[in-house]
């Protein structure tokens, strides 16, 4: 009898203990949510590729992304900027679940490409990884070949059966990521021993060789120099004709050359999307004013 | 009031000195203490080497043998048994006596007989059963002196005698054999091609030797693949957990157990409770992989670790599974650094001594083994049985089959070095 009531107690102290401690965790966020109120702008559109409602993205006990409500529509460029730190990668690191890979990050909400929820327990993360496809920060080509960079994809995938249907896949994604000119005649050496740019490029051109129908870029050149950033720039271009992109980036400008629309997220919560000529010169939210200002960031 | 204050370069001048004399006075410490390492390290070399160089050579003593049917007493050179059992010590007694014809009393021709190895006789006999037709013929033959001659003579070579062990008519002996140029100083064949042996001129490592092989064979065929295997599922699939890092934590605390526990655990489980056989390979290996296991495991685990993560990220942006990326990209880029700590682990078996005491295989173990259950011992376990012998002769064989061991363990940390050069790649 005394052990149940102690029980009963714990259990209240317990409850009790929870909701507060909870206040004090988003005591931070709730500050500047005063002000951020949810999202100004557009974030949503007609007949969405990926559909995504009340993501939040924890980091252990700490939450780095809160209730992001966003669409993205199919072949546009979209940009995510924001400062750093401000939840923009980890997020878009939800679209193909590679936060799976990081033990301790849980994704909560839903978020939908043409309709099926990519979160559902039983999904598997590989046919969806073909399907969006992603380049990373840091260019990171195996330390293979140029072909078996590019090869490496369709061969996994079995998208290709015969040698000489490799051979094309591989010199189309190599034109495509306007590489084939610089390499065609050093297929065989190593990815490595590329430039910076040119690595970079390689690893679009491997992406794009799985034929995925989204891209997620998190900061493609933030590595490289202004000539290289120039080239991918132009390349995000001509991919958005047949690709949709989401691309991080810490390069206002950068944002305001390639993408139709902007999200502009401050401390794990998106603040503004709208159309990138709109974020740029009028935008809705104090906060975004201040960032494309320059009053922080 | 001016001359107090000092300028910011004066203070900085002053604080320079003594932050110079500090930095030299660290670096002299440095090298002395590497001095003080490296003065140990040719110490030891020095004084293992001015100790074994002797082991490799041997004295031999040329006789000429008569190999009369009558005192063989072979009459039949068609019967092997009979060719077998031939009488070989008494021609060779003959020849000795033949050689030495004043010495006559039966006390001096024993201690003359005693020149020749105990060997000479069995040589002759696989000699004469070899090829038949030797009988009924005179030859010459060089024979293995016995050890007390061996070290005598080498040491009289060396300017140095040790006389302890063989009295003056001997000594006379052995000034005639020199005198007539029967005797001479040769390259130790014995030491390599044979086994063990209560004689020190007929003991050899090569049972050692291949009693090593054969265990690090075992040990590397399980160690390894066991390893790797943990090491991948510790990192890769693991969930990271109380029970995961209790794992993690008793690896790390088995690498530092003192090896002879192992011994212990691999007599009571392999040999009393699996009933398997005393002083063979097979439980040497199994008890030396149990050894290397956490070694392998822990290299193993930092080899993964260092492949950069954005090559797995790589791998699995682009859909692979994630087998596939550890198959076709973290396992190779990873596998010098497992290899490494797979060579690091077996020099580190090889010189193991005390599990295998425990397990039998001390014993004294004449044939050269050729299957793993095959009774056997190791190169470090017959260095600690010949230090343990009471014949100067063993001495050298000692520090020469130390010599032969130090040779192999820095064979292997060679390879070691030269492997993770030629298969580390950049990225």
């Amino acid at each position: 009898m005394i052990k149940m009531a102690e029980d009963v107690k714990d259990e209240q102290k317990m409850q009790s203990a929870e909701p507060s401690a909870a206040e004090n965790d988003s005591a931070g966020p709730q500050d500047m949510s005063a002000k951020i109120q949810g999202t100004v702008g557009r974030p949503f559109v007609d007949d969405a590729k990926i559909k995504m409602r009340g993501v939040n993205v924890f980091y252990g006990e700490k939450q780095a992304v809160f209730a992001v409500d966003l669409d993205i529509k199919e072949n546009e460029v979209i940009s995510m900027i924001g400062p750093s730190g401000c939840g923009k990668s980890t997020f878009l690191r939800c679209i193909n679940r590679m936060n799976d890979t990081i033990d301790i990050c849980r994704v909560e909400g839903s978020i939908q490409l043409d309709g099926m929820d990519i979160y559902e327990s039983k999904l598997d993360v590989v046919p969806l990884r073909a399907r969006v496809g992603m380049v990373f920060q840091k260019p990171n080509p195996f330390p293979k070949s140029i072909y078996d960079n590019v090869a490496y994809g369709p061969k996994i995938h079995g998208l290709v059966s015969r040698k000489s249907d490799l051979d094309e896949v591989v010199e189309s994604s190599l034109r495509r990521a306007g590489l084939w000119d610089e390499v065609k005649d050093r297929l065989d050496s190593p990815g490595t021993g590329l430039s910076g740019g040119q690595q970079q490029r390689l690893c679009i051109a491997r992406t794009i060789a799985v034929s995925p129908e989204v891209i997620l870029m998190d900061e493609p050149c933030s590595a490289l120099d202004p000539i290289a950033t120039a080239k991918i720039e132009e390349l995000i271009a001509e991919l958005s004709e047949n690709f949709t992109i989401a691309i991080v980036t810490h390069s206002m400008q950068q944002a305001a050359r390639v993408s139709h629309r902007t999200a502009y997220f401050h401390l794990g919560n998106l603040v503004e999307v709208n159309e990138t000529d709109k974020v740029f010169t009028n935008p809705d939210h104090d906060l975004t004013e201040a960032y494309i200002t320059g009053r922080f960031g | 009031m001016t001359k107090a204050v000092s300028t910011q370069a004066e203070l900085v001048e002053r604080s320079l000195k003594k932050r110079y004399r500090a930095e030299k006075r660290f670096k002299i410490a440095g090298i002395i203490s590497i001095s003080v390492g490296i003065a140990a390290l040719f110490a030891l070399f020095i004084e293992i080497f001015g100790n074994g160089i002797g082991g490799f050579s041997q004295t031999k003593i040329k006789l000429d043998i008569v190999l009369d049917s009558e005192e063989l007493e072979i009459y039949d050179v068609n019967n092997e048994e009979e060719v077998s059992n031939g009488y070989y010590e008494g021609v060779i007694r003959l020849a000795l006596r033949k050689k030495f014809p004043e010495v006559k009393s039966r006390g001096d021709r024993r201690k003359l007989y005693s020149m020749i190895s105990d060997g000479a006789s069995y040589r002759l006999r696989d000699l004469v059963m070899a090829d038949t037709s030797l009988i009924g013929q005179t030859k010459t033959f060089w024979f293995l002196a016995d050890d007390d001659f061996d070290t005598y003579f080498k040491t009289l070579l060396d300017g140095d005698p040790y006389t302890a062990r063989v009295d003056e008519k001997q000594r006379a002996w052995v000034d005639q054999l020199i005198e007539e140029g029967n005797i001479e100083k040769g390259f130790n064949t014995a030491f390599f091609t044979s086994g063990d042996s209560s004689e020190p001129e007929l003991a050899g490592i090569l049972g050692a030797v291949i009693g090593s092989l054969l265990t690090l064979a075992i040990t590397l065929a399980l160690s390894f693949p066991i390893g790797v295997a943990a090491a991948i599922y510790l990192n890769e699939y693991a969930p990271k957990n109380r029970l995961t890092e209790l794992i993690e934590v008793n690896i790390r605390n088995l690498a530092a157990v003192p090896s002879i526990i192992f011994g212990l655990l691999g007599l009571a489980i392999f040999i009393n409770l699996f009933g398997m056989p005393r002083s063979v390979p097979t439980v040497g290996g199994l008890v030396l992989t149990l050894m290397t296991l956490p070694t392998i495991i822990m290299s193993s685990r930092a080899a993964l670790e260092a492949v950069p993560p954005s090559i797995r990220e790589a791998a699995l942006g682009l859909g692979a599974s994630k087998m596939q990326t550890i198959l076709h990209h973290v396992l190779p880029l990873a596998l010098p650094g497992m290899l490494t700590g797979a060579i690091i682990g077996m020099a580190q078996a090889l010189g193991e001594t005390a599990p295998l005491l425990m397990i039998g295989m001390v014993a004294f173990i004449v044939d050269v083994p050729s299957w793993f259950t095959d009774s056997a011992t190791v190169l470090p376990v017959q260095i600690f049985l010949w230090s343990d012998s009471p014949e100067r002769a063993f001495v050298e064989k000692t520090s020469a089959a130390i010599m032969v061991l130090l040779l192999f363990l820095i064979f292997m940390n060679t390879m070691a070095v030269l492997l993770r050069k030629k298969l580390e790649r950049r990225w």
